[in-house]
């Protein structure tokens, strides 16, 4: 039987990217989907790296970041007395980097569905900005929650360069399944490969099934 | 309910008009904002709502300063106690219609709820909606609950954007009394926004006309209606007078109402709810009217009255002349050709008979007689 703690980090590291990126993508999203400013495009560019770049650039260019001689990495010691670089922590960072797009795509997508049609009529109603994103905003772009999430969360699974050359191979903090599974085939152990591989697919399948499945039995009417 | 105090001066550029407005307004029941498309009624009411940041000017209403692009005051629309109903209603598609209406009255200011959710549920017949998602309301019930939901923020003034132009005929019907009826029972004054002659003329006390983002003329009606050249603003079918007639009774065996109108009488077909001394409004359509020199005999026409020309308008291009007349106070419009305008010989001051084919009574009772 292959060791499962890889399986239990992996899944740790991807609910904790997608919840931390839920937090900061949505307003992200909000700000994109409404703004008339000139830096929209570049930050829209900035969000967009992660999907045309090779994960190993990321991956250095984060390792540099995150390094103990770098300002970040050398305020982290400080505070905290252990390094960025190759904790989980700092696979966490570099997770919720690598994903964003899958995050804030997505929502800015359906914010712009939504338009300014529902939320004007929200202001007129006396519900003041904040309070219009919450109760018209969010539940009208739930399936945009959703498809961002699920997004989210299986592309932080599936990473594998970021996290070779950020987080390395340490077992129970950055050792997740893909660096797991790597480790196996390249000691030739296919049998702990397959166990992880299959289980792996078997996970991604059955959650993508039941969330397309769901959205196809319980449609949201945004009519 | 003492009229409100509305001050208003706003510019607003688009890229094909401009919308310039600087008028005093005094609110009470319903003021209609009328205009062709692209007049500038809506983006009006946006500005009023608060909906349009960059409108430059001032708004005030009850004292209460809105906005002020010279001190740079702007309050947004979420602190204005004005409340917008849509022209496509804009219900929340996630709510339920109890949900919606109750969006409103929960942010509503909790000191001040003088309209309760039940007064709401019943002057608009939404009982048996309440439990039901928007996308399973027909239109007129869809804008009966926005038309609800705003009522129920508790607005000091209710501001209505074009509420019926998405219905057929017969939806505009059902939906008419309840708008009618909101600044009545609810006591706050709405400003009207239609490009219909007939909602205006139904609905209105005072009106607003606007050409290409400028006021063009102001008034009561139903004078305005008769110092307003209709051409242009609402096509040749639909113009003609407004007028105010008193009933004087009913005629069962024939089914007709008897009217007086400037002390002529006038018949048209019975509509029993109207009761002897009730004073009422008519719209009668130019092309509706025709001139006699002489009082006709042999005619199917009832209702022939007397009257004196006023002013005759050709219209060079067209096969057709207005002609304003005076059915003692009140002014009538008839449409004729050009040709029968110059076989008469109609000039001001000739005495004709005015034959009225038709008269549509907007069913609204302006004083009622007591019983």
């Amino acid at each position: 039987m292959a060791d499962l703690g890889p399986l239990w980090l992996t899944l740790k590291l991807a609910a904790a990217a997608t919840l931390i990126l839920l937090v900061i993508g949505a307003p992200l999203a909000w700000w994109l989907a409404n703004t008339r400013s000139a830096l929209k495009p570049v930050v829209e560019a900035i969000t967009a790296l992660p999907i045309v770049l090779p994960p190993t650039v990321i991956g250095f260019y984060l390792l540099i970041l995150m390094s103990p001689n770098s300002a970040l990495g050398g305020f982290w010691v400080s505070v905290t007395g252990t390094t960025l670089t190759f904790s989980f922590t700092g696979l966490l960072i570099a997770s919720i980097f690598y994903s964003a797009p899958f995050m804030v795509q997505p929502l800015q997508s359906a914010f712009e569905a939504i338009g300014r049609g529902p939320l004007e009529a929200a202001a007129t109603l006396r519900a003041s900005p904040l309070d219009a994103f919450f109760t018209v905003a969010v539940p009208l772009a739930a399936r945009g929650f959703l498809t961002a999430s699920v997004l989210t969360f299986t592309h932080t699974i599936g990473e594998f360069g970021v996290v070779l050359m950020v987080g390395g191979n340490i077992p129970g903090e950055t050792k997740v399944i893909s660096i797991a599974i790597y480790e196996h085939v390249e000691t030739l152990r296919y049998a702990e490969a397959h166990q992880l591989s299959a289980g792996l697919l078997i996970f991604s399948f059955a959650v993508l099934f039941i969330v397309y499945a769901l959205n196809r039995r319980f449609p949201i009417n945004v009519t | 309910m003492s009229p409100s105090r509305l001050e208003l001066s706003a510019q607003l550029a688009f890229s094909d008009f401009t919308v310039n407005i600087d008028e005093v307004v005094s609110l009470s029941g319903i003021t209609a904002l009328f205009g062709a498309s692209g007049s500038g009624k809506s983006t009006l009411l946006r500005i009023l709502a608060g909906l349009e940041r960059r409108a430059k000017g001032r708004v005030v209403f009850n004292d209460m300063v809105w906005a002020d692009s010279g001190s740079g005051t702007f309050v947004p629309a979420h602190r204005r106690p004005v409340g917008l109903v849509f022209q496509d209603g804009r219900l929340f598609p996630h709510l339920t219609v109890d949900g919606n209406l109750n969006y409103a009255l929960s942010r509503s200011p909790k000191d001040q709820r003088p309209i309760g959710f039940e007064q709401v549920v019943e002057a608009l017949d939404l009982s048996t909606l309440l439990e039901r998602k928007p996308a399973g309301l027909s239109g007129g019930e869809r804008q009966r609950v926005a038309l609800g939901r705003t009522v129920l923020t508790q607005p000091g003034l209710l501001l209505l954007d074009e509420p019926l132009s998405a219905l057929d005929v017969r939806r505009k019907g059902e939906l008419l009394p309840f708008i009618e009826k909101v600044p009545d029972v609810f006591g706050i004054p709405a400003i009207f926004v239609s490009h219909a002659v007939d909602e205006v003329a139904r609905l209105a006390d005072q009106a607003i006309i606007l050409v290409d983002g400028q006021v063009a003329l102001r008034g009561e009606l139903p004078d305005i209606f008769q110092q307003l050249d209709m051409h242009g603003f609402t096509g040749n079918f639909e113009a003609g007078a407004v007028v105010e007639a008193k009933v004087t009774g009913h005629n069962t065996q024939y089914q007709l109402t008897n009217l007086d109108l400037g002390g002529r009488a006038l018949q048209m077909p019975m509509v029993s709810s109207l009761k002897s001394g009730d004073q009422v409004r008519l719209r009668i359509r130019a092309r509706d009217v025709s001139l006699a020199l002489k009082k006709p005999s042999g005619v199917s026409i009832r209702n022939c009255l007397p009257a004196v020309v006023e002013e005759v308008r050709s219209e060079p291009d067209t096969a057709f002349a207005e002609v304003l007349v005076r059915v003692g106070e009140q002014g009538l419009r008839a449409r004729i050709t050009r040709q029968s305008g110059d076989e008469l010989k109609l000039a001001p001051g000739l005495e004709v008979y005015a034959l009225v084919k038709s008269v549509s009574f907007d069913r609204r009772v302006l004083i009622s007689a007591r019983a």
